[in-house]
């Protein structure tokens, strides 16, 4: 017992994407505000491994809010109640004693469940394989400060370069929407001298591969942006609606 | 015992990297398509390693535990980067950056490669600005660089507090791309549990999908670890939840020495310790040191909030003891420094086990600068204080909003408190200048070897290693091997020797959900990471590390009697992966200690309570213990030292001095 807040947990708990799943209600007690969520729910698996039930499965790994690997879908919200921040740097100080907590997985076709709160994101993965690089080998680059970059552009490419892949984005969208993550790479690359020549290549390939995948179209309700756990700004769809149409409209 | 050939090339030391260039063997295109590469890891070494190669032609395979390569914990490296390109003009240069790397390690680090290492240290940085990296920048569009600890000059390069990130991005673009290109297989969820020797050679390795838990047999020509330190042996640290051993370790019982085992670093500046609940601490980046000061009260258990304790009644113990490099020291003076004054009962907070890093002088000192910059002549307190938390904000920002997370306390008002943690291990796979272990075929990069930081490592050099390691040496010395393996055809892994390995794996994890025991993996895990802070931590002596390997060998026991496993081997089951790993902890930690009770003298991380100067500096024996420890795996808590003599060629060994 470190703390004082008990909780109700209802937690989704599917055995593999094959079987159906369904929410099971667990009690904590004894939590401290100290703890970050995911500890919360170490506490709550410690038992469940010592009472021979099988713990709750949840992907996690830096614990810092950056390797973008934690995915939880708290009380309705992506990462939980609080903005500009991941689930395993959310802290039980934001949770009241006596609360009702509901968890569960990233919900969208094209990231189908595993194990209970894990999901499978590889859709990302090939989002990027289709285009998000600029194509340089190893070892033929000039001078790093042979091509000065305006500092405000850089910034920009950096803002969007801060995405961590959660995919926060699709879950908090109502289409299951993959265009922030796919604009933000493409907005970053955009933004700078280097990613210029391929370009429009670029846009074209990233967004048919993301229609390819199963994710939806825009809402325009901007639920991504606020739920973002990086703050990676909206207008990059814009951007990326831009890339995508100019290179659409003039290809040969 | 056997002597060590590290294979260093002829020639002067700033010849030998070029030469060696020159002379290595090639493999033609075609050949290269017809050679296998596995590689295991996915973070800076890992990714850097498999898109150069893969663009070289080779067929490439990449295996990670995390479901997708962009979450290897290299993501998670804050501060930056170093570089000797001299864009400030403040006097680097390759010698230099060398220089202060052989120094900050203690001179416990090979010439040769360290050398190397700053050679390609300006390479690294061009590649990735031409990957589109987006470093930050001053107004006139070129680089920007900050200073880091064990340094005068500035020659760090970085990305906000996000550097790892950014720098690992690029890598992983890069890999993508070859992934998109089929160049490169890719298996995510996928963890290394052996490797597979044939007639001495690595020839592949066995890994469990993680997700269906079957168990897979890979074969390659050549197979290279890319993965990591193994930091989490103490539990608590800044690493990932998932960052292990198992992979290096499976290597070391296969035949691979392990060196230097018990050089770990301890970073001073972490967020402290809550309570039991722990499961990992946070670094705040050592790029918070060219800002911050480092502070305790003058008086014993100071009741007093920071804020209210006089500017004379402050210790600023770093600036009075090191003038000259101030609280820019290397990392393991910083650390034992705090330690010391917590110990002698001038820690702050509850747990009294935390310093002040405090941002105040800073922010006034930004906010008048900002003033002058805009032409404000009368600026109110407010508006300086203002302008400089925007300032300080630009800089830090990501890092004082994790603070703010993780203590609800925020650091633009207080002074951060802070305290050591277990961070980066120096120590690993022992390597040739090839980047080649002692099982010929097999090679080890970035955090898993041990090479390049000797017994402490300078910040921002972490990023450096990896991405020279795979961007820049490993497409070279790869050559030297495989040059002569063109003639081998793959191998079948339906063959004996594959079938045998994957059985071994299979028994393994049968034994470990077969015992059935009463306690989790992680009561075992928190025992071991409790007595190697304790024993084997910031500071070590005879009797505890004696201790120590008691403890772990009852525990190591206890372990493989009583530990529970819930759940099926068939299906995802992170239980059983971590059991996997604590097992393998369990004998590393035992090595460490042994590694730690050997080496009698004190050396940049590695700190035995004996050997001290009367100011409490690390006191090396350079006549008994100038040499790399290279440990053989001989049978359960049986190992053999192998050493390769350190000779310093180019560098006059001295007594380190930061004052």
């Amino acid at each position: 017992m470190e703390g004082n807040l008990n909780l109700t947990l209802k937690i989704w708990r599917q055995k593999n994407a094959q079987t159906a799943g369904k929410f099971e209600t667990y009690q904590v007690s004894g939590i401290s505000e100290d703890m970050s969520f995911l500890e919360m729910i170490d506490v709550l698996n410690n038992r469940l491994i010592e009472e021979g039930d099988d713990p709750v499965a949840f992907d996690h790994d830096c614990r810092e809010g950056i390797c973008g690997m934690c995915s939880m879908y708290i009380n309705g919200r992506p990462h939980g109640p609080n903005k500009g921040v991941t689930t395993c740097q959310l802290h039980m100080r934001s949770f009241s004693d006596g609360q009702t907590i509901t968890i569960e997985p990233w919900r969208a076709e094209a990231f189908p469940v595993i194990k209970d709160l894990v999901v499978n994101r590889s859709a990302f993965d090939r989002i990027i394989a289709a285009g998000g690089f600029i194509s340089v080998n190893t070892g033929n680059a000039q001078d790093a400060n042979s091509l000065p970059i305006p500092k405000d552009d850089a910034d920009e490419a950096f803002a969007a370069a801060a995405c961590i892949g959660c995919g926060a984005c699709v879950a908090a969208c109502k289409n299951a929407s993959a265009m922030l993550f796919t604009s933000a790479k493409i907005s970053q690359l955009a933004l700078l001298p280097q990613g210029q020549a391929e370009r429009s290549k670029r846009a074209e390939a990233m967004v048919a591969q993301m229609d390819e995948e199963g994710f939806g179209a825009c809402s325009n309700t901007g639920a991504c942006e606020a739920e973002c756990p990086k703050g990676i700004s909206i207008e990059n769809i814009a951007r990326m609606n831009r890339e995508y149409f100019s290179s659409v409209f003039t290809s040969k | 015992m056997t002597k060590l050939d590290a294979k260093i090339p002829e020639g002067s030391l700033a010849e030998k990297w070029t030469k060696y260039r020159s002379s290595v063997s090639l493999v033609n295109p075609a050949n290269k398509r017809n050679l296998e590469v596995v590689i295991v890891g996915s973070g800076l070494a890992g990714a850097s390693a498999a898109a150069s190669l893969a663009e070289l032609g080779y067929k490439v395979k990449v295996f990670c535990f995390q479901d997708s390569p962009r979450r290897a914990h290299s993501i998670a490296a804050q501060g930056g980067i170093n570089a000797a390109k001299n864009y400030q003009n403040d006097g680097d240069s390759t010698f230099r950056l060398f220089y202060d790397t052989i120094k900050g390690g203690d001179y416990r680090a090979r010439e040769a490669n360290v050398h190397r290492l700053a050679e390609v240290s300006s390479n690294i940085i061009d590649q990735c600005v031409a990957q589109g990296v987006p470093f930050a920048r001053e107004y006139g569009g070129l680089l920007s660089n900050r200073s880091f600890g064990g340094t005068q000059v500035q020659r760090t390069f970085y990305a906000a507090g996000q550097t790892g990130q950014q720098l690992l991005l690029g890598a992983y673009s890069a890999l993508q791309r070859q992934v998109g290109m089929g160049n490169v297989e890719l298996f995510t969820r996928h963890e290394m549990l052996d490797v597979v020797v044939v007639d001495g050679k690595a020839r592949g390795i066995i890994a469990r999908d993680l997700v269906s838990g079957e168990l897979e047999r890979h074969f390659g020509h050549a197979v290279l670890l890319c993965t990591g330190g193994y930091g989490n042996v103490f539990y608590l640290s800044t690493n990932a939840m998932g960052s292990n051993v198992t992979a290096a370790w499976k290597a070391h019982k296969k035949g691979a020495y392990f060196a230097n085992p018990c050089y770990t670093q301890i970073h001073p500046t972490c967020i402290p310790v809550s309570g039991d609940h722990q499961s990992k601490l946070t670094l705040m980046s050592e790029s918070l040191r060219n800002d911050g000061r480092i502070w305790v009260p003058k008086k014993k258990d100071d009741p007093r909030k920071a804020n209210e304790i006089p500017e004379d009644e402050r210790d600023y113990y770093l600036e009075r003891r090191y003038p000259a490099f101030g609280n820019l020291v290397p990392r393991d003076i910083a650390s034992r420094a705090a330690k010391e004054r917590c110990d002698a009962g001038y820690g702050v907070g509850t747990s009294k086990m935390a310093v002040y890093l405090d941002f105040a002088a800073a922010i006034i000192r930004y906010g008048k600068a900002e003033a002058n910059k805009r032409n404000i002549h009368h600026a109110s307190d407010e508006e300086i204080q203002l302008m400089g938390k925007e300032v300080v904000n630009e800089k830090y920002g990501n890092l004082f909003d994790m603070y703010k997370q993780i203590t609800g306390e925020d650091p633009y008002e207080l002074p951060m408190r802070i305290y050591p943690a277990v961070h980066y291990t120096m120590g690993g796979l022992w390597v040739d200048y090839n980047l080649m272990t002692t099982v010929p075929g097999l090679y080890a990069l970035g955090e898993a070897n041990f090479s390049d930081h000797g017994a402490n490592r300078l910040g921002a050099s972490a990023l450096m290693q990896g991405l020279a390691d795979g961007y820049f040496v490993i497409p070279y010395t790869i050559g030297a091997y495989l040059a002569s393996e063109i003639r081998t055809p793959a191998l079948s892994t339906d063959s004996e020797v594959f079938v045998n390995a994957e059985k071994a794996v299979k028994e393994q994890i049968d034994k470990l959900m077969n015992i059935r025991g009463t306690k989790s993996v992680d009561y075992f895990h928190k025992k071991l990471g409790l007595i190697m802070w304790d024993q084997c931590g910031m500071a070590r002596n005879e009797a505890g590390l004696k201790m120590a390997i008691a403890d772990i060998q009852a525990l190591r026991k206890e372990f493989w009697s009583d530990v529970r496993i819930p759940g099926e081997a068939n299906n995802l089951n992170p239980e059983l992966e971590k059991a996997g790993r604590v097992a393998d902890f369990l004998e590393l930690g035992e090595l460490m200690c042994k590694d730690a009770l050997d080496r009698q003298e004190s050396c940049g991380g590695h700190f035995r309570e004996e050997y001290q100067t009367e100011d409490g500096e690390a006191l090396r024996d350079d006549e008994k213990f100038a040499y790399v420890a290279a440990w053989e795996f001989k049978g359960e808590s049986q190992f053999e030292l192998h050493k390769e003599e350190l000779k310093f060629e180019n560098i006059k060994i001295a007594q380190r001095s930061y004052k």
